[in-house]
């Protein structure tokens, strides 16, 4: 089952880029993950591996990924190597007047689980497709907050110069 | 998914043996009920297949997990708490309070979410009744880690760094009535401390609520179970009476019911080194104690969240 949701953010792609990159902002913006860790040496980049959990339903499901694809600052994704088997992609496009497009997708399932694994993915979906929607507002507001600060900051640091 | 108190002095599947104790065999070896009560008894231990861990098969459970999901998601609108206090490697005694009669959906719901939390490659097992494991139908469950109940079993899953659930209250506990849903109930049975002291492993408590409520449970039915002698034949204690679905009087459980859509919560607490809080030769009964304290204060905790009974 893939689902994905899709968000304009005012702030340019590379500030954007930063946030999604970095394993240790995930938890800070990212709906229904209850677990992300770094696991092993590399902390970003292709061959990345980390630790991670969503809450859907009664079970904190999820398993270890590894990034698969990591093209700075348009398209970072990953597949799963243990646990549930999941694709996700974050897809960044540069948008005129330094907006940014981003897009994260997911595709889950259980291979072989029959009609009982079609049916809970479909069952599952609404709550997925909710979980991306929350995580790509709650990404908006984050990144757009600190860019609001960092100017307030900047305005504040001239008038006292 | 019941299970019995560890006991020792195992052999064929590690079971007490082939013929179970019986220590007023003597005086009704000639009766009629007596013989018919041993070849019972030697019928069901005959079903009972010899525990293999390897027989646990990760792949099988992995593509189980969706109706598990759905089934713990939207019938018991399950929630598990604090996986997180279980040690992420090694050995480790999950100790469990145990409701719901022969179907324990808290078993079910608690089996999805640590599969799902550590991956299915993290072996894991339950014990569990002889009875369970003797029918052909639940035949299933050995594929998911479920070994029978013996002190010989459980110190191989140990020892293989799995993680093992027991439920010491086993058969008296699940079938207590409707009313003391809210009271964690051993018997009185403490092998799993010396399992633990015996294996140095942490005991992590896993407190659930919400399975009593599954059906009204009125009586474990220990007198009738004496009567119809199927202590002897089934290691059963009790032949618990209750109001289910679809039977209405529901005597035995055997064929098991459908449970009412009860929410079922369950709570992981942090891991207890026994030696390390109780000192170097810790006394089972103290340790037995605070255990039964700690768990009944959590279910209480548990209890006080709930506003209905079943909703939840």
């Amino acid at each position: 089952m893939r689902v994905g949701e899709k968000i304009e953010v005012s702030a340019p792609i590379d500030r954007v880029w930063e946030a999604v990159a970095d394993p240790e902002r995930v938890l800070s913006f990212m709906s229904g993950v209850t677990r992300w860790e770094v696991d092993g040496d590399r902390m970003t980049g292709l061959g990345a591996r980390y630790r991670v959990l969503f809450r859907v339903g009664a079970a904190e499901i999820g398993g270890l990924i590894e990034v698969v694809e990591s093209d700075e600052p348009c398209e970072l994704a990953w597949t799963s190597v243990l646990g549930i088997d999941q694709r996700g992609r974050w897809r960044l496009r540069e948008l005129p007047g330094g907006r940014t497009s981003v897009e994260l997708r997911m595709a889950y399932g259980v291979a072989g689980s029959g009609i009982w694994g079609w049916l809970a993915e479909r069952l599952a979906s609404p709550t997925v497709s909710g979980h991306l929607r929350r995580s790509l507002r709650q990404l908006k507001r984050l990144i757009e907050y600190e860019q609001l600060r960092e100017r307030a900051a900047a305005r504040r640091a001239a008038r006292a110069a | 998914m019941a299970s019995t108190p560890l006991v020792s002095a195992p052999s064929r599947n590690g079971h007490d043996a082939a013929n179970p104790p019986t220590p007023d065999q003597s005086a009704d070896r000639g009766s009629l009920l007596g013989r018919l009560a041993r070849g019972l008894a030697g019928q069901v231990q005959r079903r009972i297949p010899r525990a293999d861990l390897d027989e646990r098969d990760p792949d099988y459970i992995r593509e189980q997990l969706p109706w598990m999901w759905m089934l713990a998601s939207l019938w018991f609108r399950g929630e598990v708490r604090g996986l997180g206090n279980i040690p992420d490697s090694g050995p480790v005694l999950l100790v469990g309070n145990h409701s719901g009669g022969n179907l324990t959906p808290d078993t079910t719901i608690f089996t999805l979410a640590f599969s799902t939390f550590f991956g299915v490659e993290r072996h894991f097992y339950q014990l569990a009744h002889n009875l369970v494991l003797a029918m052909p139908q639940l035949a299933f469950l050995r594929k998911f880690g479920t070994v029978a109940a013996s002190s010989e079993n459980a110190r191989q899953a140990l020892d293989s760094g799995a993680a093992l659930l027991v439920y010491p209250g086993g058969d008296f506990e699940v079938h207590r009535p409707s009313w003391e849903r809210n009271k964690v109930d051993f018997g009185g049975r403490k092998g799993f401390i010396r399992l633990a002291l015996d294996r140095n492993v942490p005991i992590v408590p896993v407190v659930s609520i919400g399975g009593q409520e599954t059906a009204l449970f009125l009586s474990r039915g220990e007198r009738l179970a004496r009567l119809l002698m199927v202590d002897r034949w089934a290691r059963l204690k009790v032949l618990p009476l209750s109001i289910a679905l679809p039977w209405g009087l529901n005597v035995g459980d055997m064929l098991g019911h459908i449970p009412l859509p009860a929410k079922i919560t369950i709570e992981t607490l942090p891991a207890i080194d026994i030696r390390k809080e109780f000192g170097a030769d810790p006394d089972v009964d103290e340790v037995y104690d605070h255990l039964m304290r700690l768990m009944q204060d959590t279910l209480d905790a548990l209890a006080s969240e709930r506003r209905l009974p079943v909703i939840g």
